[in-house]
């Protein structure tokens, strides 16, 4: 059974987001987008200060089968990309809501996570 | 998942050992259980056993069996000792590859082929029709067969275990092999594989599958034997610079392009399909060919992506994966001759940036720098 955290928002594509509460949110895919990728062997991430639409594509998830593109879930701007996916993209595997997340950004408009998904609307999805 | 596709007898042993599954082939196979890393880690490291049961089988038999044989196939069949197998492949008038297959002598009159999967039914329509020409018999076996590869440097000794004392596996030469009774199940043991490593493949009975994989995993355990489904049988064939037929080879790219020429015997007395044409792509010596590359990026190259020579294009990426023993992608591309002639830097596009390929010759992990 696929993991779906209560306290996170989601999205058709399978991305999950943390908000902190100060405008700013972490960024990551779900249990069940690493466990259909597989062993994953590089995430190709964007630079601090990048900005991005809803729905536009942040990055590319690399497993050993198939490259998939990473598509922000609302519109933000990239402050902080996680440097250790570079030496261990496998935590994205092994913990993707923990030390696997992949981006921390600031909310274009944190009004705008209330349109995503909870955990019980994705579980229907999967 | 969809209810037409074919399951092997293992279907239920891989989901019990916790196999994610594909199509393949018009098979649902098991693609991993731990994971492709971790298998592929495994198979080069201790042992990995493979459910290759999808493959097609057929026997030929009678007083021109051997003839027929090297007719329809690329290498020499007739000069096979008994208890000896051979790679070739069976190619199309115009030298385009039909697919390639084990041949096995098991008697002076008796042969067993191994097919790929996908072309069993193209195979077995196409060789019975030709066989019509020939005083033999050709039969689909594929019904009467599952089989099991076991791989690895601790392959052997594994396969040993459950051997009769008096058979000596690690004696079996290379290509060779023995029929004898493994964990009770009568089985046809060839010292053959489509790893790179050392190891067997198991002919049995369908009803004999279950048991005998369960023995090997048992008797295996404590050397690391591990389950290994057909996403690590794929990226340790290409690590290996082993082709896989619609990628390497097919009806458009040639065993002279894909650099498969020892498998060729152009002078084999009496011709085979595909012969005079190959022939004068020797002579001309082929337009472009296969090679194996390794990239000193994290991007991943994959199948169809462009590949240029001094900025020009100039071919294409053919198979593309992770080697999970360096770390770095690799895969096999078919290029240009006059591209590789011109010793210009090659490249491939990946999502837009030209990325520098390294050709290597194979085994890839192997490759020094």
């Amino acid at each position: 059974m696929s993991s779906i955290p209560d306290d996170l928002r989601y999205t058709k594509d399978h991305e999950w987001l943390k908000p902190a509460g100060d405008g700013t949110a972490l960024v990551g895919i779900t249990d069940y987008a690493q466990t259909s990728l597989g062993d994953i062997v590089y995430v190709e991430l964007p630079k601090a200060g990048a900005k991005f639409e809803a729905g536009a594509t942040f990055g590319v998830v690399e497993s050993v089968k198939a490259a998939s593109d990473l598509y922000m879930p609302v519109a933000a701007e990239v402050m902080e990309a996680n440097s250790t996916l570079e030496s261990m993209p496998e935590l994205v595997n092994e913990v993707p809501y923990g030390a696997g997340w992949i981006l921390r950004v600031k909310l274009a408009d944190p009004a705008a996570v209330a349109k995503l998904l909870d955990a019980a609307a994705y579980a229907k999805l999967i | 998942m969809t209810d037409t596709n074919l399951r092997t007898p293992l279907y239920g042993w891989h989901a019990r050992h916790g196999a994610r599954f594909v199509p393949f082939g018009g098979w649902e196979m098991p693609v991993q259980y731990t994971g492709i890393l971790d298998e592929h880690r495994a198979t080069r490291t201790a042992a990995g056993l493979f459910d290759v049961s999808h493959m097609g089988e057929a026997t030929v038999s009678g007083a021109q069996a051997a003839l027929f044989l090297d007719y329809v196939a690329t290498n020499r069949v007739g000069d096979l000792a008994v208890g000896r197998a051979r790679y070739t492949l069976l190619c199309a008038p115009g030298g385009g590859v039909v697919d390639d297959i084990i041949v096995y002598r098991t008697g002076p009159q008796s042969f067993l082929l191994c097919l790929n999967a996908g072309n069993t039914p193209g195979d077995i329509a196409w060789l019975s029709e030709q066989a019509k020409s020939f005083d033999c018999i050709f039969r689909n076996a594929s019904a009467d067969y599952a089989q099991l590869a076991l791989q690895g440097p601790q392959a052997v000794e594994i396969a040993a275990r459950v051997a009769p004392p008096a058979v000596h596996l690690a004696d079996v030469p290379r290509f060779s092999f023995v029929e004898i009774l493994l964990s009770g199940a009568p089985v046809l043991a060839s010292r053959t594989g489509y790893t790179g490593e050392d190891g067997f493949e198991f002919y049995l009975r369908p009803d004999q599958a279950e048991p005998f994989a369960d023995a090997l995993l048992k008797v295996g355990a404590d050397l690391g034997l591990k389950p290994c489904g057909l996403g690590a049988r794929d990226s340790l064939r290409l690590e290996a610079g082993l082709p896989l037929y619609g990628h390497e080879i097919s009806r458009e790219i040639s065993p002279l392009q894909a650099g498969l020429g020892w498998a060729v015997k152009l002078d084999k007395p009496g011709g085979f399909i595909g012969r005079d044409a190959l022939a004068a792509e020797a002579l001309a010596g082929p337009a472009r060919r296969v090679v194996f590359f390794i990239l000193d990026d994290r991007r991943v190259a994959r199948a169809d992506m462009v590949v240029s020579a001094g900025g020009k294009p100039a071919g294409k990426v053919l198979s593309g994966t992770v080697s999970p023993m360096i770390n770095l992608p690799i895969g096999s591309a078919l290029v240009e001759r006059a591209a590789l002639d011109s010793g210009a830097a090659l490249t491939v596009n990946i999502r837009g940036s030209e990325v520098p390929l390294r050709l290597a010759k194979p085994p890839l992990h192997k490759s020094a720098k």
